[in-house]
Order: structure tokens, then sequence, then C-alpha cells
């Protein structure tokens, strides 16, 4: 079947889909390549890319150098929650118009960045660059430099043209914007070098969507773990600028944040460790890594972490057997923006007795493939940059009876008369953590079991 | 080109001209629409889309790149139209330019002309200019609905066919609009139809062409209707596909607004009449009727009420004069369209008198300040309104584009005597419920 299903795909999308063997043998698929033209690619740009990371800072000024479509499309999008300021909300816009295009837009970017900061009095300001100014060629560093020096505060250029690269050099322009960030605070309490007097991580990568982040850093300081910084959920300016002073860096959805962790383990010389918050096993890791990174320092963590994880398993896993009673069997799709998310789904999904027969993402890299590969069990389809025509396919032939996406892969399994979890950034319910899956059981279990799937046409044909 | 235009937008009243091509190119019948610029000019417009519509819109994207902008971006484009033929097999391929591949200087024309197609894989191949930068989503609509019809439509003998061309209005509004013109006994081109393209019902397997939109083969016939119909006062002087019709064609064009409220569903259904030689039928009659009944039920209600519309400027003008209609005073009347919308608003006697503020250009950062001042007791617009709402503690009435926090977009209707009986109901409805849940006591009766 997968010989005749790969010759079904296009010529340009060959060696992006593959199908798990029986013998565990894993296989090289060809992933983080420019989209297929033509090919209705469910990634964004790289702009995307840098919005999604720099947007929950929530106390800065986030201005979209274009025209107002790029910043209208990205208002508001994502779920990142703030404690406090709430700039990160609104959609600022040069706007460009065909003028601004025809003669330069750099005039206009200098007088809406010191008349938005004028009225706003950001922490920072972020600049990002969209197509348009790319070609047109605004000197967009200088404005910002003279703005910076007239307005004492740092207005960093992020170099974030949607055609040059894909969403993943959109991840890397906002981290080298956080790494300007760095070890710049006017704190005078705070060393301009890492001290390590403040025996706290980082966690990088952490947006916190439905308040994720708030209950991570609850579970830390139960085992004892003061966050210097969330980047960049919830995140203030001053919290970037304070990050060189934590111990260690952890990094969840390492796709878009995994540079930036080496960038400071190079400069600040903070070890790093991939974690992830999805899911039991790995929220547990996640915890047991911490209290690894402390072992000289707190060795008594390494208890108080398994303390905490016996009690967390105590209490959830009651709450999911009557889940797991009505899911056992099911069968999974999923597709999401990074790989190393889809790890810890499979794995959840395992806890609720489901299996995964489908299962992609956006932007996963190479070693993210191969160990989707080992995870899967046999005969299931992995894809990279996918699109609604193989995804609906495979869904359907794989027999899957839920897709995990977000708001694009969402009709397609409500039209088809599939269960859908949104688990993207639109999503209002916290999944991460121990009550994040339970959280999870519930939604799936909700859109599993409803009763409207007995009418779907499909099903009935 | 626009001196007075605004250094900066704070929570843009618009999106872009290649959203607006993509929605038009949606309501063809076996169309893909194909964005010839970044991969995410493509797939933001989806989800902005499919946001509101609840629908899969596949849109593909020539997916520029580095080498694309400084070379030219015909190899994308040509492996683009390759890859959608392939993967879709579609009637027509419309391709929609965005702000790159317009500033580049990218021939679109000339690439298409010169595409060689796979054997026995041809469509046809329609192509609009939207550079982003210039208007709003709702002129690449209207661009886009031109250039179909300048690509395709044919002249020949007269058919009992009536052209509509409505500005962007609700699935259940087009299904309205085809209904409306076959009791006339005249068969509707109506242009775009996306009423079963991006409002279907459930698939037994992924539809992608989804079922619905109006064939080439009517788009070519549009040469030869007894009339054209077009609804909205947005593109002012502008070249229009009904004006394009007329002088080329000789079909007699019909300008109006939105037929929203009795005054303009009246004056779309005597164009109706005039062009069919047939009376209003019975049935309409009594909508009007019902309609009419409802106005006196609750123009208590409404007296003295202070509305905030936004919207695009063919709903912002249609709902303005609606309100004024039902004895609601348009106080601010705002639109991120750059059009004439204060010119063509204030030349209707109806809205002259009332202490109404126009507002075009705008965005909420503006039209916030605005609002404020305007001392509104309601809102009507999308649902980008509702922060406004909140921090102004005051009822949204969601009508128009985009609606993604509530359901049921494409049953939002305003259109005709029962559509607007919907917005009307929803309007009284929205005051009183905002009433009841500030009031202390609470009320079982209205």
């Amino acid at each position: 079947m997968l010989d005749q299903g790969i010759s079904d795909l296009l010529e340009d999308r060959q060696g992006s889909v593959l199908e798990t063997k029986a013998d565990g043998a894993t296989a090289a698929i060809r992933c983080g390549t420019r989209s297929a033209a033509g090919s209705v690619s469910q990634r964004a740009c790289v702009f995307c890319g840098s919005r999604v990371v720099l947007y929950p800072i929530a106390d800065a000024l986030h201005l979209v150098h274009g025209p107002a479509g790029c910043a209208a499309y990205t208002w508001d999008i994502r779920g990142a929650l703030s404690s406090g300021p709430a700039l990160h909300r609104h959609s600022f816009t040069t706007d460009l118009r065909e003028t601004d295009v025809v003669y330069g837009g750099a005039a206009k970017l200098e007088k809406a960045l010191r008349a938005l900061i004028a009225q706003h009095d950001p922490k920072t300001a972020f600049v990002y660059s969209t197509c348009i100014v790319g070609l047109i060629g605004d000197d967009v560093d200088a404005v910002c430099r003279r703005v910076e020096a007239d307005c004492g505060i740092p207005v960093i250029p992020v170099d974030s043209e949607g055609f040059k690269g894909t969403k993943k050099d959109g991840y890397k322009a906002a981290c080298a914007a956080i790494a300007r960030l760095v070890g710049t605070s006017v704190d005078p309490a705070v060393p301009p070098a890492p001290p390590r007097s403040v025996a706290g991580i980082n966690i990088l990568g952490e947006f916190n969507l439905a308040g994720e982040a708030w209950m991570i850093r609850d579970t830390y300081a139960r085992m004892g773990v003061p966050v210097v910084a969330t980047l960049t959920g919830d995140a203030r300016v001053d919290t970037v600028r304070r990050a060189h002073t934590a111990c260690f860096n952890v990094v969840q959805c390492s796709g878009s944040m995994l540079g930036l962790a080496a960038l400071l383990e190079e400069k600040y010389g903070q070890p790093y460790r991939r974690v992830s918050y999805f899911g039991l096993e790995d929220m547990a890791q996640a915890l047991y890594d911490v209290a690894d990174l402390f072992a000289d320092s707190d060795p008594g963590m390494a208890a108080r972490a398994e303390a905490l994880v016996a009690e967390e398993m105590a209490r959830v896993l009651p709450l999911l057997a009557p889940f797991r009673k009505d899911l056992e069997g099911a069968r999974a799709a999923i597709y999401v923006g990074g790989a190393f998310k889809a790890h810890s789904l499979i794995k959840a999904l395992r806890h609720l007795g489901m299996q995964t027969v489908v299962v992609g993402s956006q932007t996963g890299n190479k070693e993210d493939y191969e160990r989707l590969q080992q995870l899967c069990d046999p005969a299931t389809i992995i894809l990279d940059d996918s699109n609604p025509v193989e995804l609906s396919r495979f869904v359907l032939e794989k027999k899957a009876d839920l897709l995990i996406g977000g708001v694009k892969e969402r009709p397609i399994a409500y039209k088809l008369g599939l269960a859908f979890c949104d688990h993207n950034h639109e999503r209002k319910i916290p999944l991460a953590g121990f009550e994040g899956m339970v959280n999870l059981a519930r939604e799936v279990h909700g859109s599993v079991t409803s009763p409207v799937w007995k009418w779907s046409a499909r099903r009935r044909a | 080109m626009n001196e007075d235009a605004p250094e900066y937008a704070v929570n843009p009243c618009k999106v872009c001209a290649p959203l607006g091509a993509s929605l038009a190119f949606k309501g063809v019948a076996g169309a893909v629409p194909l964005l010839h610029g970044s991969q995410g000019c493509a797939t933001y417009i989806r989800r902005y889309l499919i946001s509101h519509f609840r629908d899969p819109v596949d849109i593909a994207s020539s997916s520029f790149d580095e080498m694309a902008a400084v070379f030219g971006g015909r190899d994308s484009l040509t492996r683009a139209l390759d890859n959608v033929t392939t993967s879709y097999a579609p009637a027509l391929i419309g391709v929609a330019t965005t702000c790159l591949s317009e500033s580049i200087g990218d021939d679109v024309a000339d690439i298409l002309r010169h595409y060689q197609p796979a054997e026995g894989r041809d469509c046809a191949r329609v192509h609009v200019s939207t550079p982003s930068y210039a208007g709003t989503h709702l002129d690449g609509y209207y661009a886009t609905v031109l250039a179909l019809v300048q690509a395709l439509a044919e002249g020949g003998p007269a058919l009992d066919l009536v052209d509509l061309f409505p500005g962007i209005v609700c699935p259940e509004d087009l299904r309205w609009l085809k209904r409306t013109a076959r009791q006339f006994g005249l068969e509707p081109c109506l242009l775009p139809d996306y009423s079963d393209t991006l409002d279907g019902g459930q698939w037994t397997e992924y539809c992608r062409l989804p079922p619905g939109g109006t064939t080439l083969a009517q788009i070519k016939q549009a040469g030869r209707a007894r009339a054209s119909v077009e609804l909205g006062w947005s593109q002012g002087a502008r070249e229009t596909a009904g004006r394009y019709l007329n002088r080329d064609f000789g079909i007699p064009c019909h300008g109006l607004g939105l037929p929203v409220g009795i005054e303009a569903t009246d004056a779309f259904l005597a164009a109706l009449c005039r062009i069919s030689g047939r009376p209003v039928p019975g049935e309409l009659e009594a909508e009007r009727a019902r309609l009419l009944d409802a106005y006196a039920d609750a123009h208590k209600v409404l007296a003295g009420q202070r509305a905030v519309v936004f919207g695009d400027e063919d709903t912002a003008i249609a709902l303005a004069l609606f309100l004024a209609e039902i004895g609601v005073t348009p106080a601010l009347v705002a639109s991120g369209g750059t059009g004439a919308l204060a010119a063509v608003g204030a030349a209707f006697p109806a809205l002259q008198g009332l202490d109404a503020t126009f507002l075009p250009d705008t965005d909420f950062g503006r039209l916030g300040e605005a609002a404020r001042l305007a001392r509104p007791t309601l809102l009507v617009g999308h649902s980008k309104g509702s922060k406004l709402a909140r921090e102004l503690d005051l009822p949204l009435v969601r009508v128009g584009f985009p609606v993604h926090d509530r359901f049921g977009a494409a049953r939002l209707t305003t259109l005709g005597y029962a559509g607007s009986h919907r917005l009307f109901d929803d309007m009284v409805n929205g005051i009183l419920a905002d009433r009841q849940a500030k009031s202390s006591i609470g009320y079982f009766y209205f």
C-alpha cells in the first residue's frame, strides 16, 4: 500500500512522507527545506516564526513594519497570557501604502516608533521587517539606532522578512533579538556577568498559553527551584534582561529556542536541557532533569522531585481512568508545529489507551523524525510540512478517530467526521503539566465520544 | 497617493487585498486560489478565512524564497501551477499577487500566457493584481470579480439571466440572492458564489474542490445577461464588473447599495421587477409586512439608541442606512477602507441631519477614540470590535466579516426583508440582553 501511496504524492513531496517499518529500522525524511510551491503547506513564514516567539513579552512594543495585513492577521492571535501589562495584545503597524513603497518607508517607521513609544512607554520596542521592507531596502537598523539613542529604550530590529527562509529562520531572528536584551539589565542589583548567585533556571520556549507557564513555575517552586525568566511566556523586558543570572536553561518547544539556549551557553556558560511539559512521563522527566542539574548544589532536590511526581501521579492517574475506559483502542493523528511536542503527545495518548497512526510537524528536524520513528508503532505515517490533501488521505487510510492540530487542521477533521483537539497557540485550556494531562484527556474524550459523529456522512457511508 | 494616510495603525480595521481575491476565487466552481508571494500570505489568509467560515479553505502559494525575490518568481509560480494542477485538477487557478511579487515586477500575465500545462491537464487561469499595500480586502475582492468577468465573459444572444455582483456577504445571503432572482424568473449569474464552497455539508472524503460555486460556463454567459445588478457603494467611480459589461457588452448596470432594510430591499426588488417585467412575488411582500410589524413592535427599544458601526465600506454604509431607518442614530460610521466612505455616506438624504460622523481609513485605535466621543449605546460590526465593546461595556451586534468569536458567521444574514429581520431581532435582543444583565432586579417581560 505504501509504495502505491508514495507514488500518489506530488513529486516535490516525495521523501517527506514515510511509513514506519516493522523491524524498527529508521529512515531519513526530507525536512527543514522550503515548502514546495503549490503544495498548500500548513506553514506560515519567517515573520510568523519571529512573531510567535517574541509576542508574549507583554511590556514591549511590537511594531510590524509593512502593510497592515501582516499585523492584522497576527493581532492577538495567541493565547499567551500576561499577569500584568498587555501591550503585546495590540497590533501596531506602519500600515505601508503605495507611496511608501515607492519613496521608502523609513521616515514613516521613525515617526511611528517615536509616536508609539511616547504614547505607550514600552520597556523595549521590536521592529519586525516584512517582505516588502526587505525589497525596498529601508534602513531599519539605522532608524532603530536613532530612536534608541533618543528614547532611551532598546529598539531592536527583527529580520523577519517573510521570504527569507522558513518559519525556523524567524525563530532564529527572534532569538537574536532576545539575545540582545539578555545581560543588559539596568538594575544596579543585577550583575552584568553571570554570578550564579541566583540558584534558578530559565525556561525557554514556554509561551504561557492558557497560563501553562504559571503552572510549571509553581511546580518548580514546589521543588525549590526559582524561575528567573520564562522566555517568553508572561515575560517582561526586565526579566529577559536578567536571564543571564540563572544557573541553567531548560528548553521546551525546542524548535523555536534551542538556538538561543546554545547561544546563552556559549556566552554565559549556562548549560541547558531539552524538556517537554506535555504528558505525564515527560513532565516528570522535566522535573528530574532539573533536579539532576542541581545535584551538586542541592542534593535533596531529587528526592523532592520524586515525592512531587509520586504525589501528582497518585492524584492524576485515577482521574484519567474513566476517560481511558472509553478511549481504549481509539486511533489518533497528530499534526503540530514542532515535532518535539509530537513525541510527548504520542506518549500521552498511550496513557489514554490510544495509538498514534499518523504524525507530522511543520518544522521538525532529522533527529526529531528519527526519534518519532523509534517511538511509533510499525506502519505509522510520518510527515514533514504536510498539507490538507495528504493529511486527509492518511487520516482516512489509517482510520484515525481523532486529529490533534491547530485551526487550519480543525475543519479537515470536522468535515470528515473526526474528533479534534486543538493543541496549538489558540488553545484556551492548559494542556501542560499534570493537570494539563487531565485537561487533554477531557478534551479528547469530549470530542471522540460525542454523539454527533454517528450522523457524520463518512461514518454512515 | 494619499497624503492624509495615517502614520501608523493600531489594531487594523481591515485586512489585505489578497484575502479578498482568495475569497472571490473561492466563489468559482472548481477554483483554487494561488497567491504569488511568500508562504505566509496564503497560510495567514487561510487561517483567517477558516476562523470565520469554519470550513476548509485551501489556498496555494508560490512560496517565494530569496532567490525568487532577486531573480523573479517565474519558476516558483510555474512550479506552483504544476503542483496545483496535479494535486487538485482544478477548473480554474486564480492567481493573485502580493506586495512581494508586485514590487519585484513579475509579469504574471506573461508567465500565465506562456505556461505549458502537462498533457490533458489544462485549466483556466485568471490573474488579478492585488498588492497588499494598496486598498483593502474589499478592493481585492472587487478587482477579482472584475478580472474574472474580463477574462471569461463572452457576448451572444440575450438570455433570461441576471448578473449579480454583491459585496462581501454571508453564504446565506448569497443563497437569498439566487433564490430571489429565480422568484422573478431570472437565472442568476452570481459572482462570486461561495455559499456552498465555504458553507457546505459533511464530506465522505476530502473534497479538494468543494462542491458549488459559479461555473466557468455561467461566467462566460455573463456577457449575455439582461442586466447586471451591483450591490455595494464602496467602489465609487472605479471600474467594476458591471461597468465593464455595460461598456463592452451593452448590458444595463443597476448600481445599488446592499439591500439591507426596507428601503434598500425595495430598491433591489424594483430593479428585479424592471429587469424581469414581473411584480414582486407575494412571498416577499409577506416578508416585508412582517419586518414592518417588527419595526413597530420594537421601536421603543431602539428609540434614543446610538450606534457605532464598522466594517468594510459596503457593509458600513448599508448598516448606517438601516439604522437610520429603524430609529437608531448611526453616531459613528467607520471603516478601514480607503475609498469614499464619507462622500458616499454623506450623500444620502436619510443620513443628513443625523448626528452622524464618518470615519474612513481608520484603525481601532482611532475608532475607539472617536467612539468615546460619539456617546454610543451599542456597537454594530465584526468580531474585531469585541475588545472595544468590552472596554466600553456595550453590546456588540456581530455582523459582517470576520466573525470568529461566535459560531454561525455563514448565517448572519443582512440582505432582504428576512435577512434584515434577523439582524433587527439580533440588535433589539442585544440591547435587551445588555439591559437585563445590568439590571439589579432582572425582568421576565419586555
